[in-house]
């Protein structure tokens, strides 16, 4: 099936190249962070996670909203979404793989990276996070396999697939369960250690995910001759809005029950982020850049007359995806660094080599997206003709 | 030589019991009857080993005789940068150490202080909970301790410190440490490192660097599971305070302040 | 198979190419260069025996460092039942095997492994910077 991705047009070929130089550039600023150590970075002693950890936080999400379109199609036989569940499945694909190589790329030793299951610990929550991932990756391998390579013989998937299909929509909850686990379980960070944050994380990534999706269903729709259909779009978009809602009411109440208990600990990550400490006001901007974004786009996608305008939703959906990038991408790790355990306040910005790595990595991906998106175009292609 | 492949198989099998090794599970996070105690479960038979420092011996502030001799020991490097500074054994404001003890009107003798804070070897450690390798574990005599063979760097339990009591080698240490003591390890970069409450030193029936250095006698160490010991006389008699000591994580570092 | 006779002539070149050094030695009558050890002591026997020692030492160091890091354990006991004190790569082994650059480093050299002990162990006599 992949041999389809071997034939195209020069715009095709010339993207890919591009793409490629993005991957190269990014391996080089990696063999430079591996031979000089992280100290590449702008990590540091007390911000010992940046934007490889938040990268892969934001991206475990994107992998797991495949099951926005794979959980009305299957479970509900919402008919529109046909066309678009191998779309939604081919996106969580590189996802996953992303998540993997932003864990990869953060790691002090990664030639040690095997004894996560060479020593199985089954108290870390990495350690579960690692065999989620895996399993995730795993099920959506073998899924989009076995169902595309019949619908291009043009018959039927076999029966067993189904119940794989079925075990794949508790799976991706799993994984950003396990990835919200991760922070939500320290007793050090105040700012994560909510119950909301599992729930908040996968709101954000329902809302988040499904809008990349449209914006991609859209440039498909644009570049070839296949056609994603308006019910599926609006459909998605309507998922973007609630999930989006679901949203902020989540972070409404983790600002309620911060502010209204009002224990020191705990507002003054808040603080630092919308208000910034003394000098440190490194995030303020990003922070009410998300805010706005995020409810802007909530009050835009609500509104039918805005959702249904198809010349508008590209801008609301990248105002989704961009607001709820910053969110997760990068202010809610770092601040739960600031202030550190001890008081201090240190703040965190990303050196040239740690944005090219960030850069290599995500153009890793979406060189792995382009190609299983050429193939699924090109089979969808040929059925329409 | 059965022994090497023994021990793996040793190993594997004995993986079932990894749930408990690093942590507790949640059935004996749940179950007990006492209230208000987040000292509920704490180890206090056996060996557990346990330092006191008192505060009010340790008043003059540019010593670091006991930063200095913990360093020097364990071949520390030393990165003038504040974000790349690996530090087992540092003095930190009193505010700082105990932010939950800190008030306004507390005297100056006190708020003027800065006291030495280190890995408190928790009994119920959450850096230990959260290794995804088995890097960092406690012993069974209590000290919570590092094997730099088998740590990735993912800094997970830098994370999960609520003390900040650990480093990461942003680079390679070798260059920052000026002489080398060849009885002790150096680290390699990409690796967490932190006190190991000289578990080298107590192996060779010798006190703590950090206590042996110190000029006023501030430290003492010893086994809290012995009521003979050290420690538990400089514990008796006097009110000593823990750092967070709320979160249930059980320090083994007394402070009398 | 259309193109069967160029595939076949494509393998054929390749396989030659991947066992030209073989060739090259057998014809040239050279074989493979043993790298020179300096064992370093007068000592008759290692703590296990040299065969052994020669395959294994890699693993039996991975078990010693899981033991005394690990396990707290100090002693050894050989095969044949004789104890060595210490577990120890820069005390019990590097005691006897004291030229470490004519006797580790030449065999890992030759068969081209980098074994990271080095990265923090300190080689005796060699401290400083």
């Amino acid at each position: 099936m992949l041999e389809k991705a071997l034939q195209g047009s020069k715009r095709y070929w010339t993207w890919l190249f591009v793409v490629i130089g993005f991957i190269t550039a990014g391996v080089i600023a990696f063999l430079y962070q591996l031979q000089e150590g992280l100290g590449v970075t702008g990590m540091s002693r007390d911000v010992p996670w940046g934007l490889y950890i938040a990268q892969f936080t934001f991206l475990v999400g994107v992998a797991a909203s495949a099951v926005m379109v794979v959980l009305p199609y299957y479970l509900h036989n919402f008919k529109a979404f046909g066309k678009i569940t191998i779309l939604g499945e081919f996106l969580a694909i590189p996802a996953v793989i992303l998540c993997m190589m932003f864990i990869f790329v953060d790691m002090g030793q990664p030639m040690r990276v095997m004894n996560v299951p060479l020593h199985p610990t089954l108290n870390s929550m990495m350690f579960w996070d690692f065999m989620s991932l895996g399993g995730y990756l795993f099920l959506n391998i073998l899924i989009t396999r076995v169902v595309f390579s019949a619908e291009m013989k043009g018959i039927a998937p076999p029966k067993w697939i189904k119940p794989v299909i079925i075990l794949s929509i508790p799976w991706a909850i799993s994984i950003h369960t396990v990835t919200a686990f991760l922070y939500s379980g320290l007793s050090g960070r105040s700012f994560w250690l909510t119950a909301i944050l599992a729930p908040r994380f996968l709101a954000s990534a329902f809302s988040a995910g499904p809008a990349i999706l449209i914006l991609l269903c859209l440039l498909i729709r644009k570049i070839s001759k296949f056609d994603p259909g308006d019910a599926a779009i609006r459909k998605l978009s309507e998922i973007v809005a609630y999930a989006m809602a679901v949203n902020v009411f989540f972070v409404a109440l983790e600002f309620f029950t911060a502010l209204y208990s009002d224990i020191p600990h705990h507002v003054e990550h808040f603080r630092y982020l919308y208000f910034g400490i003394g000098n440190a006001t490194a995030l303020v901007p990003w922070a009410w850049a998300s805010a706005i974004l995020s409810l802007g786009a909530m009050i835009l996608l609500l509104v039918p007359k805005t959702r249904q305008n198809f010349s508008l939703l590209p801008w609301i959906c990248v105002m989704v995806v961009v607001g709820l990038w910053i969110d997760k991408g990068i202010n809610l790790i770092i601040t739960g660094f600031v202030p550190n355990p001890v008081g201090g306040v240190t703040e965190y910005a990303p050196t040239f080599p740690e944005i090219m790595v960030t850069l290599g990595v995500y153009f890793i991906g979406i060189f792995i997206l382009t190609i299983l998106y050429k193939v699924a175009i090109t089979v969808k292609e040929a059925e329409a003709a | 030589m059965m022994d090497v492949k023994r021990r793996e198989f040793l190993r594997l099998a004995g993986l079932g019991a990894t749930l408990g090794i690093g942590g507790k599970t949640l059935y004996e996070v749940v179950k007990g009857d006492e209230v208000l105690a987040s000292t509920a479960h704490e180890t206090h038979e056996g060996t557990r080993w346990a330092m006191v420092i008192d505060t009010r011996k340790c008043v003059v502030h540019d010593c670091e005789d006991c930063i200095a001799a913990c360093h020097k020991t364990h071949n520390v490097p030393t990165f003038e940068d504040p974000k790349r500074v690996i530090k087992w054994i540092w003095r930190e404001e009193f505010k700082g150490a105990f932010p939950d003890q800190n008030h306004m009107f507390m005297g100056d003798e006190v708020t003027d202080k800065t006291v030495p804070i280190l890995c408190n070897h928790c009994d119920n450690p959450p850096c230990v909970k959260v290794c995804p390798t088995g890097a960092t574990f406690k012993r069974k005599d209590g000290i919570v301790t590092m094997d730099m063979h088998r740590c990735i760097g993912c800094r997970y339990c830098v994370v999960g410190c609520p003390y900040g009591a650990r480093s990461f080698n942003w680079s390679d240490p070798r260059e920052a440490i000026k002489d080398i003591d060849p009885a002790f390890p150096t680290r390699c970069k990409g690796v967490v490192e932190k006190c190991n409450f000289c578990a080298d030193r107590l192996s060779l029936d010798k006190d703590p660097a950090c206590m042996e250095a110190c000029p006023y006698k501030a430290i003492t160490f010893g086994n809290l599971g012995d009521k003979e010991s050290p420690v538990r006389a400089a514990l008796k008699g006097k009110y000593t305070i823990r750092r967070k000591q709320g979160l249930g994580t059980g320090p083994s570092v007394f402070y009398i302040v | 198979m259309h193109d069967a006779m160029k595939v076949i002539i494509g393998l054929v070149i390749f396989l030659g190419l991947v066992t030209a050094p073989f060739w090259f030695n057998t014809v040239g009558g050279t074989s493979a260069r043993q790298p020179e050890l300096v064992v370093g002591t007068d000592v008759k026997e290692c703590i296990e025996p040299t065969g052994w020692m020669r395959a294994y030492h890699m693993d039996l160091l991975n078990q010693w460092r899981d033991e005394v890091v690990r396990e707290g354990k100090k002693d050894f006991v050989s095969s044949t039942g004789k104890t060595w004190e210490h577990m120890k790569l820069t005390g019990t082994c590097l005691d006897c095997h004291t030229q470490k650059d004519k006797f580790c480093d030449r065999c890992h050299d030759y068969s081209g492994v980098k074994p990271y002990c080095w990265d923090c162990h300190i080689v005796p006599g060699k401290e400083g910077k």
